[in-house]
């Protein structure tokens, strides 16, 4: 796990205490735990990992075990922008592959890694968002868009990358 | 128009499939609309609006239906632009907007459809109990706390032969009557909404479009096997199912329809949410327990089962939420009519997600027995863009795809299984000419590979060879010795795995290698990809009688790889080419050809 945030900021260890407080030493409540982590960083950092393993009195082993068994959890801080690409079978089967590396290409992220280096944008695959009627979908910054094509895609990307440099590029 | 007290009513679609085509929009614009000076007040008082959940035949997103005084009139399509219209022509003239109207197909999507658990979702505002409550709901629960003892509504849930809709098809008043038969103490009640299968989205929909009647299955299967704590597990993939589920939970409470003393019976039951946190083997139950137990979610063998066994240790009946909707009607209609749909073994309805290559995708809910050909051609519409239907899979990662010869097939537990596939969670997806079935079998090997926990060898080792036999065939490094390793190997993973994730795993492979066998020889014997699927095995390429040089796929090409002036014909440099298709979907004179 990459060491990103060797101390964390006093506002954050401030919500890490008030989530400890609210869940005291329940062992059953990790997953919980681990969800209001990410809610409030992002990621789940390795620093509150150890932060909140210590607090529960459980072995930062297993609470870090735990949080790399779920899909949900990331431990790299992410992009601004998240793009959520479907890959349920009924996306497949509509081209959401070629999709995905239309993104990957267009948003400037590197071969094997899900975040562009300047960190604005972060690519993921879900196995299936649960709205294969107007499949292939991409979810951007959580607006769920169905029916898309190679053409609609590229549009999007232009809208974000414009919305993100704080001017409007292309045309719409 | 002068109103004169018609009751108008607006129902706007908003699941997830109408939120995403712009619902919130549209249902805004209605607002925005009728709030209007030059409309009168007396007819915006009498109409009301609100959102419904999911109509079911999401691909028309938005649906709009507007009824005056019982006559209701369904629009397909509609944009917040195109409210006014509505507004003005039928609300306030009196005459629909026919052009915008649901078509035939819309009628013939449902004609054939009998709405069970569906009867109440696209029709009521999910967000709203009273909506619920006015149609009879939660009647059943009162029913069955105040004039039925547990014994007899175990009796009626197992006369009436429903069975879980999670896949397996086990029993549904048999898994309560065992829990029932545990001593007393503390008891769980667990709806199992991780669903989890690619392709699927019944549950979701049921959840979203009519929360209270989960609820209401969920407090009636607690007085059943005298539980007092429930937990619905969900997928947090769907926020929308997520934030409706705490609303009805919190509308419950209010109602005295959860907590303490309920109606007054003495009865202690309440709901929580649990959140899943992305992983498809916690659909399984003892996996779904270890998740909410705060552990990684692994099986473990049984027995013991969890109705004597689960969650912390005490008694835990698991029921998918399908089978829980289906509760309230069982009781309020009676086990005899229950039993009267479907067919001998397979009591009642079923809600499949009908999405791939179908013209009408969307959730549709059929009895038990209907047959797949009725379901694609008839609800269906047959297959889009004139193609050829190919097959249907079924079950998702654990099911399998059944060929065109066998579309006859009537839908029921033990017909399916016998064909290689599974009812499973209820997940239709069509294939169509196009679809490569090595590449379907490939993309449901690399889904389990992904998604096995890794606590026994046989799954988690197994699963990966399994792909990588698969991952070479499709890119022509297939050897003829593979097609024995592919079977041996499915038989060996189904017979040792601990779950039934490794248990089904292989099943994509064998059901594809027993009715698709022809498509893995071309690809391995002629390095052929017959659907022209599998792109180390196509090479595309520009035939210059057809090319009339308009430029539009070099426009379209993503790394440059086509070249030529404008009006003369235009070149493609295979080195470059990605195969990405772009160039052949977009040329209109059909002077790009995959080979």
């Amino acid at each position: 796990m990459q060491k990103t945030c060797k101390h964390l900021k006093a506002a954050d260890m401030e919500k890490l205490a008030d989530v400890c407080k609210r869940y005291g030493k329940d062992h059953g409540a990790v997953i919980p735990i681990l969800q209001e982590i990410q809610e409030i960083f992002g990621y789940v950092p390795e620093d509150a990992v150890n932060f909140i393993a210590d607090e529960l009195e459980m072995p930062r082993s297993r609470f870090y075990g735990v949080a790399t068994f779920y899909a949900q959890f990331h431990f790299r801080p992410r992009g601004r922008n998240v793009i959520t690409a479907c890959s349920g079978t009924a996306c497949h089967v509509k081209g959401s592959e070629n999709l995905i590396s239309i993104l990957g290409r267009e948003l400037g992220i590197p071969e094997g890694q899900d975040t562009s280096p300047d960190m604005n944008f972060t690519l993921e695959r879900v196995n299936c968002v649960g709205a294969c009627s107007i499949a292939p979908v991409v979810i951007i910054n959580k607006v769920v868009h169905g029916k898309m094509n190679a053409d609609r895609i590229t549009k999007e990307v232009i809208k974000l990358k414009g919305a993100d440099d704080g001017k409007q590029r292309g045309k719409d | 128009m002068e109103n004169n007290g018609e009751k108008i009513e607006i129902k706007v679609c908003m699941g997830t499939g109408g939120i995403a085509a712009g619902g919130q929009e549209v249902l805004d614009a209605f607002e925005q609309q009728l709030g209007q000076a030059g409309i009168a007040a007396s007819l915006d008082k009498n109409c009301t609006r609100h959102k419904v959940g999911c109509r079911g035949f999401c691909s028309r997103d938005v649906l709009v239906d507007v009824i005056i005084d019982e006559h209701r009139t369904t629009y397909q399509y509609i944009k917040p632009d195109m409210v006014a219209r509505i507004v003005e022509e039928h609300i306030v003239g009196g005459a629909p907007v026919a052009e915008w109207e649901v078509k035939e197909d819309y009628r013939s999507f449902h004609d054939r459809q009998v709405k069970v658990v569906l009867s109440d979702c696209g029709e009521i505002d999910p967000e709203d109990i009273d909506a619920y409550m006015d149609g009879g709901g939660y009647g059943s629960a009162r029913k069955a706390l105040t004039t039925m003892t547990p014994e007899e509504i175990i009796e009626i849930v197992k006369k009436s032969g429903l069975r879980g809709r999670g896949g397996a098809g086990f029993p549904t008043g048999v898994k309560w009557e065992a829990a029932r038969k545990q001593p007393p103490g503390l008891k769980y009640i667990i709806c199992n909404a991780d669903e989890g299968d690619p392709g699927a989205f019944m549950d979701r929909s049921v959840i979203e479009g009519n929360p209270h009647a989960v609820l209401e299955g969920m407090l009636v299967a607690a007085y059943a096997v005298g539980a007092e704590e429930g937990y619905v597990y969900i997928r947090a993939e769907y926020p929308l199912a997520v934030e409706r589920l705490k609303i009805a939970i919190g509308q419950a409470r209010e109602r005295n329809l959860l907590g303490r003393n309920i109606m007054g019976t003495g009865l202690n039951f309440d709901v929580k949410v649990k959140l899943g946190a992305g992983a498809f083997v916690c659909g399984e139950e003892t996996a779904l327990i270890a998740s909410i137990e705060g552990q990684r979610g692994m099986p473990r063998a049984k027995p013991p089962f969890p109705v004597a066994s689960g969650l912390w240790g005490r008694p835990t009946v698991i029921n998918n939420v399908e089978t829980l909707a289906n509760i309230p009607y069982i009781i309020r209609r009676g086990a005899d009519w229950f039993a009267s749909l479907g067919t001998e073994r397979s009591k009642g309805t079923k809600v499949f997600a009908l999405t791939g290559k179908v013209k009408n995708t969307g959730l549709i809910e059929v009895p038990m027995g209907m047959s797949i050909k009725d379901i694609i051609f008839s609800i269906g519409g047959g297959i889009e863009g004139g193609k050829k239907f190919k097959a249907v899979q079924m079950g998702g990662p654990s099911g399998g795809c059944i060929p065109e010869h066998l579309v006859g097939a009537r839908i029921c537990y033990e017909n399916l299984m016998k064909l290689g596939a599974i009812v499973g969670s209820g997940g239709m997806i069509v294939l169509d000419e196009d679809d490569c079935m090595v590449n379907v079998a490939k993309y449901f090997l690399n889904f389990t590979q992904m998604e096995s926990c890794g606590k026994c060898v046989p799954c988690r080792v197994g699963t990966k060879r399994l792909y990588e036999i698969l991952d070479r065939i499709t890119s022509g490094e297939g050897k003829e010795s593979d097609l024995a390793l592919l079977e041996k190997l499915s038989k060996d993973v189904k017979s040792a795995s601990l779950c039934g994730l490794g248990q089904t795993a292989p099943n994509p492979v064998l059901s594809t290698l027993q009715y698709f066998r022809h498509e893995y020889e071309a690809h391995i014997l002629e390095k052929k990809c017959p659907a022209k699927a599998c792109k180390a095995l196509i090479t595309y390429r520009i035939h210059e009688e057809f090319c009339r040089g308009c430029g539009a796929c070099m426009r379209v090409c993503p790394v440059g790889a086509i070249s030529g002036r404008k009006k003369t014909p235009h070149t493609l440099n295979a080195a470059i080419c990605i195969k990405c298709g772009s160039c052949f979907d977009i040329c209109k004179f059909k002077a790009v050809s995959k080979e």
